[in-house]
């Protein structure tokens, strides 16, 4: 009854909310060269819209670089010098949004609402002062200039093919060994589960890692995804990830009775909350409080900011040491709950 | 004559059901003992228990001399274990089941290939060295699965059920291999609900609802219950 109506309605829920292409709360930076009361007037506006939150206001251009790279910060607006002087004599000033594009979607949403809102102070001042004045704003999409799609998807198609075959792997072939009942075996024999569940891990470590490889070089290759930054720490990042995807096989493998169920765990449980709560396609900060809570457990949504880190924006592991850091414990607490309930299912 | 297992005031609970109920025997060396019962009167449990596959819930229980609960491992080097599924892994060959198992409990390199090569030349199967287990008929695969239980000579084998689904004469075939197998001294802890493999044992214990009813050898229990067949015996006990 659960599964039944259960499933669908919160799926409806879920996609609902999430599929939205409104934003809010959406961190940027501000970078005033002029600092008069039109350019105040317009950061009032942005500031009060409810989509955007304004985290820092730069002294300095040399930074754009440094914090869009950092990741938090999705957008700089830049207010080139004497703004309210030149609309005044010549009729024209210029903005630069800098929208950082390696989540081209929410790139896009951000500079079009940012856009807008400056068109509707544009439409509110000609009729205020009933002079035609004009202010271009000239995006920039750094890291992914052209805009292509394909930045979008293939780091997400890779963690989510990763997940789910290496999940896939590990809990099936567990439950198959329970099922012929070789499983028996090996716990009567003096192996220690610890060996047992590595026995299981390693060979499919192996298999994973060629599978890695593929995907990473059909994505540059084929897609034309770049790879910006290092690929030995791509490599390491995407071997962690792994691993911790193994280990969740294990660990579903010992809540599973059998295979079936193992791979309807591994593959249909799995697919659709790491699609759409990883920020794979839809970005986590249009999402409402709760399904952004929720995707903190989805260890998809890390390794896809790392990847889009390494492969879009070329940082080093001084950027995304945190999101390593949250992989690696997930991969520790994951063996260490799977070891201990395989030790209890022995009493 | 030495004991080879001994279990005293044997307790396993699950939650609230009592699944063995203050089980005390012993079992001597190279015996073939027989563990019968219904299905459900705890048999699998115990036989679990023996093997280390599952915890005691209270009782001392000491295997090939060793303390089930303190000497785990050195419990499980002495004993050799064939589940009622006959558990080979079916898309290995038989010689890559017996490379498999044999390394498993330390037994490699040229050690390894002889005893491959008596293994399959008793049971005369030297043709299908390199055959997926898949392909082999069931009696093949039973016989198998027995020898390599035995491949690295444990003090005493654990067979659950090991009849399971094969004709009579395949069965007849089996007890000669474990008529063989006590003759060499290592002891046999069989459990069937095959009644008429109870007469092949030396002696029997049967388990009803959790506690063993009778335990003696089968032509002692036919006196004692007055009745001509072990099945009888087990009617008996039932009622």
């Amino acid at each position: 009854m659960l599964i039944l109506f259960g499933i669908p309605i919160t799926q409806l829920l879920i996609f609902g909310t999430v599929i939205k292409n409104e934003i809010s709360d959406v961190p940027i930076a501000i970078y005033d060269e002029s600092k008069d009361e039109v350019t105040a007037e317009l950061i009032n506006k942005v500031r009060s819209s409810g989509y955007f939150i304004l985290d820092e206001n730069l002294e300095s251009i040399n930074s754009i670089d440094q914090i869009l790279k950092k990741g938090y910060i999705r957008e700089i607006i830049v207010f080139e010098n004497n703004f309210a002087q030149k609309l005044l004599k010549e009729g024209r000033a210029n903005i630069q949004l800098i929208a950082d594009a390696s989540d081209p979607n929410l790139a896009r949403l951000v500079t079009t609402y940012t856009t807008g809102i400056i068109n509707d102070y544009v439409v509110k001042m000609n009729l205020n002062k009933g002079m035609p004045l004009q202010i271009q704003s000239e995006v920039r999409m750094f890291f992914n200039e052209e805009m292509k799609s394909s930045y979008q998807f293939v780091p997400g198609t890779m963690a989510l093919i990763l997940m789910l075959v290496s999940a896939l792997m590990t809990s099936v072939s567990i439950t198959r060994e329970k099922e012929t009942g070789t499983m028996e075996i090996l716990l009567a024999s003096p192996l220690h589960p610890f060996q047992i569940i590595a026995g299981k891990v390693f060979p499919y470590l192996l298999l994973s890692i060629i599978n890695a490889f593929v995907i990473i070089f059909i994505g540059n290759l084929v897609f034309r995804v770049p790879i910006a930054g290092s690929f030995g720490l791509l490599l390491l990042e995407t071997i962690l990830f792994t691993t911790m995807a193994l280990c969740l096989g294990i660990f579903i493998s010992t809540v599973a009775k059998n295979q079936m169920v193992a791979m309807f765990i591994s593959l249909i449980a799995l697919m659709l909350p790491t699609i759409i709560l990883s920020g794979f396609i839809f970005p986590i900060e249009n999402m409402p409080k709760i399904l952004q809570v929720l995707s903190y457990i989805m260890p998809a949504r890390y390794f896809i900011e790392i990847i889009r880190s390494i492969m879009l924006k070329g940082i080093g592991i001084q950027y995304v040491w945190q999101e390593t850091a949250v992989l690696g414990g997930m991969t520790l607490l994951l063996i260490a709950v799977s070891v201990k309930r395989f030790k209890i299912r022995l009493e | 004559m030495e004991k080879i297992i001994e279990v005293k005031n044997l307790v396993k609970k699950f939650d609230s059901f009592t699944a063995n109920d203050n089980l005390t025997f012993e079992v001597k060396k190279g015996e073939i003992f027989g563990f019968l019962g219904a299905n459900g009167a705890g048999k699998t449990t115990t036989i679990r228990i023996l093997c280390g596959l599952s915890a005691p819930t209270s009782g001392d229980v000491r295997v090939a001399g060793y303390d089930i609960y303190k000497e785990q491992e050195k419990v499980k080097q002495n004993i050799g274990y064939m589940s009622q599924k006959f558990s080979l892994y079916e898309d290995l060959t038989v010689s890559e089941n017996i490379r498999f198992y044999g390394g498993i409990y330390g037994i490699k390199g040229e050690e390894r290939k002889r005893k491959e090569t008596a293994l399959l030349k008793n049971l005369e199967m030297e043709h299908a060295r390199n055959k997926l287990i898949g392909s082999l008929p069931l009696g093949w695969k039973q016989k198998l699965a027995f020898s390599v239980a035995l491949l690295h000579d444990p003090k005493i084998i654990f067979l659950d059920e090991p009849t399971g689904g094969v004709d009579p004469i395949t069965r007849r075939r089996f007890w000669d291999l474990i008529y063989e197998t006590a003759a060499n001294g290592t002891t046999v802890f069989v459990t069937t609900h095959y009644m008429d493999e109870a007469e092949y044992c030396d002696r029997i214990s049967i388990m009803d609802a959790g506690k063993i009813e009778a335990l003696d050898s089968p032509t002692n229990l036919k006196i004692q219950f007055g009745v001509k067949t072990i099945n009888e015996v087990f009617v008996s006990i039932a009622r």
